[in-house]
């Protein structure tokens, strides 16, 4: 399946802001991140289409999957 | 610190002063210490540009001591804006002045007869009072560029642009960062405006020949100094985050929430985010001979500023936070970060309220005085305020104003003052926060965003109304409690996220000051300044009838979720039940 996956602060160093990735059906989030050798402990955030999601999470063909490290500001 | 300083500026023959000691408002900084002095003191049903209110300036309780990022400064008053109790904060150098004078304090009252615009001088003599209408009508970087001849480069400087001397309800305090350039601001409320009716244009913080305060056990400070340091360096947040993007870091997190209001709160996504967005502001700042990593004052870890340049690498004005850039930016339609940054340096002049005056222009926007995305519109209409044209001051009165002015349904206000850049409909929590926090539509009061969005200290679900309300009580009793101790608010991060480094505050605290603190106290210590805040704003006329948003919220459903804030008024009555 193809899923559109961003990437946000420093995990886009050495990686990409954006892409089209194949994975297999039923990949979770969590293999997803360790596929792009970020540290799961690292994750401060995981969206799927604009909603939180957990590692265990398995996204649908067509989604937008978005990883964040831990944030803030105000 | 034990000391406070008052003001009479309606004294004959020009203000007078009088130092008196800090009594029973020991233990309080920052907003603690600002809340409680205007609930006492001033008349909940004067006027806010009347000689009966009062302009109260509290450092944090640390400001001026070796403990990092302590340095803030608070202003307190009834606000022109919201007709209640405000409390606004700013970094900048000044509050680390004042607390190495020895002031807990500095409130002016009354107001002096005639038009002549005063400036005040606090140094080690006491302070110093002479008419100096040479400012008048000048921004603040060139009020800044005239008092520093005179009085040099080791003072702070805290003045009023041309928005303070109109008493617009949009205007700021302006506070020198250590470039000595007019950058941090108390933004929030029209406390400029009140400065300016107290005709108050500068006001001088010499530090010179001044120590820091000592701790009363120093070796124990020592000690909590350092483990202070190391825990606001130990979490991602103000250890990488902040320094690396600033608080900007969060357009890109907002917009993938669906939760960054766009073209006036119309739409909760913008196309353009990620050209104003942290990572590409930090990357231009680097290219372009700036610095994406800066300290508002001396001694802070966080060092969540930056320096923004122009394409010819000159010098426009600090990082644009993140609220600013969303407010002229995405709630605008507009996606040009020099555009941003040169409203951002206009704001800062005029001394306006960047939040007040990007949401202003866009209710402006939805009139049709000019259209969405209109750069150069925008640039026109901030123009007219500093020129204090008969628009320029409509715009420069807030968001409320312009759209009662212009016939404007959706007009983003609580209690007439700008909703910051988190959609209450997409983020609930901060929805119950910006309807009842005492200070009108502000973010920082109880910032659910971070358990809402950013799962830091747990995670409830933005999209619905459950939970949201205990979410944002707990919130506002803990900021409450840190914004008394005047540290710089993204302390929180750190220390309502790893217990220790909460535990070595107190230690700081305790060591400073001899006291005895545990945690609980610091939790009735919030209570205790919200309770007198809202006991002010129900005395002033401000119950709990307007702890609401406005209407639209509730109606119009909010792309690309779908949502309306759905957390009921009888709930929303219930926040501050303890
Ligand atoms: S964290 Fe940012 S706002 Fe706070 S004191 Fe440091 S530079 Fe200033």
């Amino acid at each position: 399946m193809k899923l559109t996956v961003k990437l946000f602060a420093t995990f886009r160093q050495g990686r990409f802001a954006e892409a089209e990735l194949e994975l297999a059906e039923g990949t979770t989030l969590g293999s997803l991140a360790d596929g792009l050798r970020i540290p799961r402990e690292e994750i401060g955030i995981l969206m799927v289409g604009g909603r939180h999601a957990e590692l265990a999470h398995r996204p649908a063909p067509g989604d937008v999957v978005a990883i964040f490290p831990l944030l803030g500001g105000g | 610190m034990d000391k406070i300083l008052r003001v009479d500026m309606s004294a004959k023959g020009g203000p007078k002063a009088s130092v008196e000691p800090v009594g029973k408002y020991v233990g309080l900084g920052g907003r603690g210490m600002t809340s409680l002095i205007v609930a006492d003191e001033v008349d909940p049903a004067c006027h806010p540009l009347s000689a009966a209110n009062k302009l109260v300036f509290a450092p944090g309780l640390l400001a001026g001591t070796s403990a990092s990022t302590s340095g803030r400064i608070s202003v307190g008053c009834k606000s022109p804006l919201t007709g209640g109790i405000k409390e606004a904060n700013a970094g900048g150098q000044a509050g680390m002045a004042l607390g190495r004078l020895g002031y807990a304090a500095v409130i002016f009252e009354g107001a002096p007869a005639g038009d002549d615009l005063w400036k005040v001088l606090i140094d080690k003599n006491g302070v110093s009072f002479s008419v100096d209408n040479s400012c008048r009508g000048l921004g603040n970087y060139d009020t800044v560029e005239k008092l520093v001849k005179v009085h040099g480069e080791k003072c702070a400087y805290v003045t009023i642009g041309q928005a303070g001397e109109m008493k617009l309800g949009a205007a700021s305090i302006a506070c020198t960062d250590r470039e000595l350039r007019p950058t941090r601001h108390m933004g929030r409320g029209g406390v400029g405006a009140v400065m300016g009716s107290k005709k108050i244009k500068a006001i001088v913080v010499d530090e010179s020949g001044t120590t820091p305060p000592q701790p009363r056990d120093p070796a124990r400070f020592k000690e909590a100094a350092k483990a202070w340091v190391e825990g606001l360096k130990r979490h991602a947040v103000s250890g990488q985050g902040l320094p690396a993007f600033g608080t900007n870091v969060l357009t890109n997190v907002l917009n993938e929430a669906g939760g960054y209001p766009t073209f006036n709160f119309k739409e909760g996504r913008f196309a353009g985010a990620s050209k104003i967005s942290g990572e590409t502001q930090a990357q231009l700042e680097i290219d372009r001979g700036g610095l994406a990593t800066h300290g508002c004052q001396r001694g802070c870890t966080i060092q969540c500023s930056g320096i923004f340049h122009d394409k010819e690498g000159k010098y426009v004005t600090k990082q644009p936070e993140y609220e600013t850039v969303w407010s002229h930016g995405g709630n605008c339609g507009i996606d040009d970060l020099d555009v941003i940054a040169q409203l951002d340096r206009m704001d800062d002049d005029f001394g306006l309220d960047t939040i007040e005056m990007g949401v202003t222009i866009g209710v402006a926007m939805e009139a049709g005085v000019i259209p969405f995305g209109d750069a150069a519109g925008a640039l026109r209409l901030l123009g007219e305020v500093g020129k204090g044209t008969p628009l320029g001051r409509i715009l420069g009165s807030g968001a409320g104003v312009t759209g009662k002015v212009f016939g404007v349904e959706r007009v983003p206000v609580v209690k007439n003052q700008a909703l910051p850049a988190y959609d209450p409909r997409a983020v609930q929590g901060q929805g119950v926060t910006y309807a009842t926090s005492p200070m009108g539509g502000d973010h920082t009061a109880g910032y659910a965003v971070a358990t809402n969005i950013l799962k830091v200290g747990g995670f409830v679900d933005p999209l619905k109304p459950e939970g949201q309300v205990e979410l944002s009580r707990n919130l506002q009793i803990a900021t409450a409690a840190v914004d008394s101790t005047g540290m710089c608010l993204f302390v929180a991060f750190p220390v309502l996220d790893q217990p220790d480094t909460f535990q070595t505050l107190i230690d700081l605290l305790n060591a400073q000051y001899g006291l005895s603190l545990v945690g609980d106290d610091v939790a009735a210590l919030g209570k205790k300044v919200l309770s007198a805040e809202r006991g002010f704003n129900s005395r002033a006329g401000l119950g709990v009838e307007q702890d609401r948003l406005p209407r639209f919220f509730e109606q119009q459903p909010l792309a690309p979720h779908n949502v309306v804030f759905g957390v009921k008024p009888e709930e929303l009555d219930r926040v501050f039940n303890w």
